[in-house]
């Protein structure tokens, strides 16, 4: 089943996924265990003639045991989920490294902007550059997105990645990934906003570290393109 | 032995007092029943469009027409609502709830019978309020079931102002219609109780429904104030839950989820409680781990306070919240793993027959675990994180609900419709039935997973929209098939039931040869339910006693027969 999940193109993609993998295989084999002896119950106890069912209630915590130590045995297996989940938890989403790209990412209705600083460096000066559904990031470094939403929740979703955080009005959210492979990858608005919720999608390019600077600074000559491409989205929205 | 109350001379009433105005709790189960059966055609009739839509994109749905993205968020929010509020309510909690709690304690009827009447009545109100708001200008309500603000709350951001108005009010009433149903179902199980009947005689499905009333009672109020505020934000423009007045849109996934979770098992349980009734009765054992199942229910109860934020992992809440929230979240499968394996050994060496409730009841049992499993994922904060929003998530709680709603549903319709109208349904169309809905649930849901986990958000209107959802699109059609033959699949179930009720086998008081009071009176019971007060003797699943000649013993049979001596 889990040869459905997408290529993994982060660097805590990994943990994600083991995470996962962990829970398939426990659960796994619960699933396995219980139907399999329901159904060889459901066989074998079926009704026959001259033979009296068991007469047992399972008042006695040692009759009961047959229930509650194999309930003891899932307590530790869910305890063991719970550690790697909090140990991938931590790692994506309460930890932000530093020396980050960063990126401001602007959700509405329904489109992804994404905010580079101009050469000088800073946001909120008019060097700026705005860019409608196009994320370019480098490769091998982390990248930082500083995410506002002008209108309603909507949630930034890159399968790839296993990147996934809602974008709240009234809220900048952090977040964070670093992918490990230049190429095109799908972004997408994974909480309803509205009508054309489905439409609201982009692409994250990843630029290996050389081209990222040569498409940052080519970005910086043709803004006003960019901010054309930004009235283009106010349209829409 | 005490002589019964006297309830009014029902019989004599005319049409109105009799069918439409009663005070019977029985005619008023009945009430709920039709009421959950008309809205489960109507979200049934909705899951037919959204999978048509979904596996044919923007082509004419056969029989409807062009289903635009308006419509269709408004259709998904609809059949959410409706399933959730509309269908499992009423059919586990209105119409089960209304017709076993006094037949099961021995009472004549609920505790407070007009107020009864007041709240099936209010649902019918609220069922008119929801299906009216599909008839308004902007159409019904498309900001999803769990209404997220400010989508929901500034009525330029979906057009619908009238529809989520009466979307709000809709809601509103049904709470208040279940609040009062839930006093009546505590005040009936605690206060009127026949002699003898302790609690821990009390058959488990009195117990489940207990616990989801009370878990219900104290959910539901912080969801209330939400909606208030909710509906003060969108007509007199209060901004609780708008950013630029001071609002947090967070504070409504709070109020919503700290009742939402809650109410996962307030249907949940009842569908429990019916499926360990009827493994007792079709295995002729005594339920295994009576005791610990009700400590495990009572358990599963406060942890379902505990857990709410786990819808809200990636919400944008403090992250430092997640961690506590997971462990809770996980550590809740330890009392339904108790339940489950409870019910497995319940099993164990008996002597197992398959009558149509059986096989609902093992069919639910069997389903209910994929669902519980795939709940670790979506409990795991990490994990959480991919598989939010996806149609894993659309898969999981339908593999929850349908196995204890539908599954449960139908094997309680099945067992208690004798009961219910004095004659049996038909067994070959029930199995035919069941395991037509078997097969075609699993076909629908089990692609459903793969979607997930290939990354399909949920509440897309088109798979076209994203490059990577392109290759899943067969899954979809697999899916809208099955979709399509398991509505189809419940015509025989109508069949059955119409059929039945006028020439079905004449029942007689206890055709599955059963121990709980219900089963001792005629079928269906007078107005009053039993000729004489009712005495319990024993605990309520005495099956296969060692010593018996029968294999069964009443509640209210005073010895066991040691020879073989007729008991009905």
């Amino acid at each position: 089943m889990l040869s459905w999940l997408p290529q993994n193109v982060s660097t805590f993609g990994g943990s994600v996924d083991s995470t996962i993998r962990l829970i398939y295989y426990i659960v796994g084999a619960w699933f396995l265990a219980t139907e399999g002896l329901l159904l060889y119950f459901v066989l074998r106890y079926r009704r026959k003639q001259g033979r009296r069912a068991f007469y047992k209630r399972a008042e006695t915590i040692r009759q009961a045991a047959w229930v509650l130590i194999p309930a003891a045995i899932v307590l530790c297996l869910d305890l063991s989920i719970d550690a790697s989940g909090a140990s991938t938890w931590r790692k994506v989403k309460e930890t932000l490294p530093s020396n980050a790209v960063q990126v401001e990412v602007t959700a509405q209705r329904f489109a992804w902007l994404f905010t580079y600083p101009g050469p000088d460096g800073k946001f909120g000066t008019p060097d700026d550059v705005t860019i409608l559904g196009e994320l370019h990031v480098p490769a091998g470094k982390p990248v930082e997105l500083i995410m506002r939403s002008r209108d309603v929740i909507h949630s930034l979703f890159i399968p790839d990645f296993r990147f996934r955080q809602d974008v709240v009005p009234g809220r900048t959210i952090d977040a964070w990934f670093e992918a490990t492979r230049p190429g095109s990858y799908e972004l997408g608005c994974s909480e309803l906003c509205g009508d054309a919720h489905f439409d609201m999608r982009g692409t994250v390019i990843v630029h290996d570290a050389g081209d990222y600077a040569s498409w940052l600074r080519k970005t910086w000559r043709s803004a006003p393109a960019a901010v054309q491409n930004l009235s283009g989205a106010a349209k829409k929205g | 032995m005490k002589t019964m109350v006297v309830v009014d001379a029902h019989e004599t009433a005319g049409f109105w007092r009799q069918y439409v105005f009663s005070t019977d709790h029985k005619m008023i189960a009945k009430q709920y029943l039709a009421i959950s059966a008309f809205m489960a055609l109507v979200g049934g009739l909705l899951s037919y469009l959204i999978r048509s839509q979904l596996a044919w994109p923007e082509k004419p749905v056969t029989g409807w027409g062009f289903v635009g993205p308006d419509a269709y968020n408004a259709f998904v929010t609809m059949h959410g609502t409706i399933m959730v509020f509309f269908v499992a309510m009423p059919l586990l909690l209105g119409a089960m709830g209304n017709f076993l709690i006094p037949l099961m304690v021995g009472a004549p009827d609920m505790a407070f019978p007009r107020l009864n009447r007041l709240s099936v009545w209010t649902l019918f109100v609220a069922s008119i309020v929801l299906l009216s708001s599909f008839f308004v200008p902007g159409g019904a309500s498309p900001a999803g079931w769990t209404g997220y603000v400010p989508l929901s709350d500034v009525p330029a951001y979906t057009g619908a102002f009238w529809g989520i108005n009466l979307w709000l009010v809709a809601l509103a009433l049904e709470f208040a219609s279940f609040l009062m149903g839930g006093v009546n179902f505590l005040t009936t199980a605690i206060n009127m109780r026949a002699p003898g009947m302790t609690l821990w005689r009390l058959p488990l499905i009195v117990w489940m429904q207990v616990s989801a009333s009370v878990i219900f009672l104290l959910s539901v109020g912080p969801l209330i104030a939400g909606a208030v505020m909710l509906f003060l934000d969108r007509t007199f423009h209060t901004g609780f839950f708008v950013p630029g007045k001071g609002g947090d849109p967070l504070l409504w996934e709070h109020l919503f989820w700290f009742f939402g979770h809650p109410e996962v098992y307030v249907v949940a349980l009842p569908g429990f409680g019916a499926m360990l009734e009827i493994f007792s009765v079709f295995s002729r054992k005594p339920v295994f781990g009576y005791r610990t199942i009700v400590y495990s229910t009572i358990a599963a109860g406060f942890l379902s306070f505990v857990v709410w934020a786990h819808h809200m992992f990636v919400s944008g809440m403090d992250p430092r919240l997640a961690a506590p929230f997971s462990v809770t979240t996980i550590l809740i499968s330890v009392p339904f793993a108790i339940i489950v394996f409870a019910m497995v050994a319940t099993l164990w060496r008996g002597s197992i027959s398959f009558e149509t409730p059986m096989l609902f009841a093992l069919g639910g049992l069997a389903t209910f675990i994929v669902g519980g499993v795939t709940g670790i994922f979506l409990g795991s904060e990490a994990a959480d994180i991919y598989f939010h929003g996806t149609y894993f998530v659309v898969a999981h709680f339908h593999y929850t609900l349908f196995p204890t709603v539908i599954f449960g549903g139908f094997a309680a319709i099945y067992y208690w419709y004798p009961k219910m109208f004095g004659r049996m349904m038909n067994d070959a169309l029930g199995k035919l039935h069941f395991w037509l809905t078997l097969v075609f649930f699993n076909v629908v849901f089990i692609p459903l997973f793969l979607l997930g986990i290939g990354g399909a958000p949920r509440r897309v209107y088109t798979f076209e929209a994203y490059n990577f959802l392109k290759p899943l699109q067969p899954l979809n059609v697999i899916a809208t098939y099955a979709a399509i033959f398991l509505l189809l699949a419940q015509l025989p179930f109508l069949v059955n039931f119409a059929w039945s009720l006028a020439r079905g086998k004449v029942a007689g008081r206890n055709p599955w040869h059963a121990n709980t009071l219900e089963w001792t009176t005629d079928s269906p019971p007078p107005h009053g339910n039993f000729d004489l007060q009712p005495v319990v003797y024993r605990d309520p699943y005495e099956y296969s006693l060692p010593d018996s000649s029968e294999d069964w013993l009443p509640q209210s049979q005073p010895a066991a027969p040691a020879v073989a001596a007729a008991a009905d």
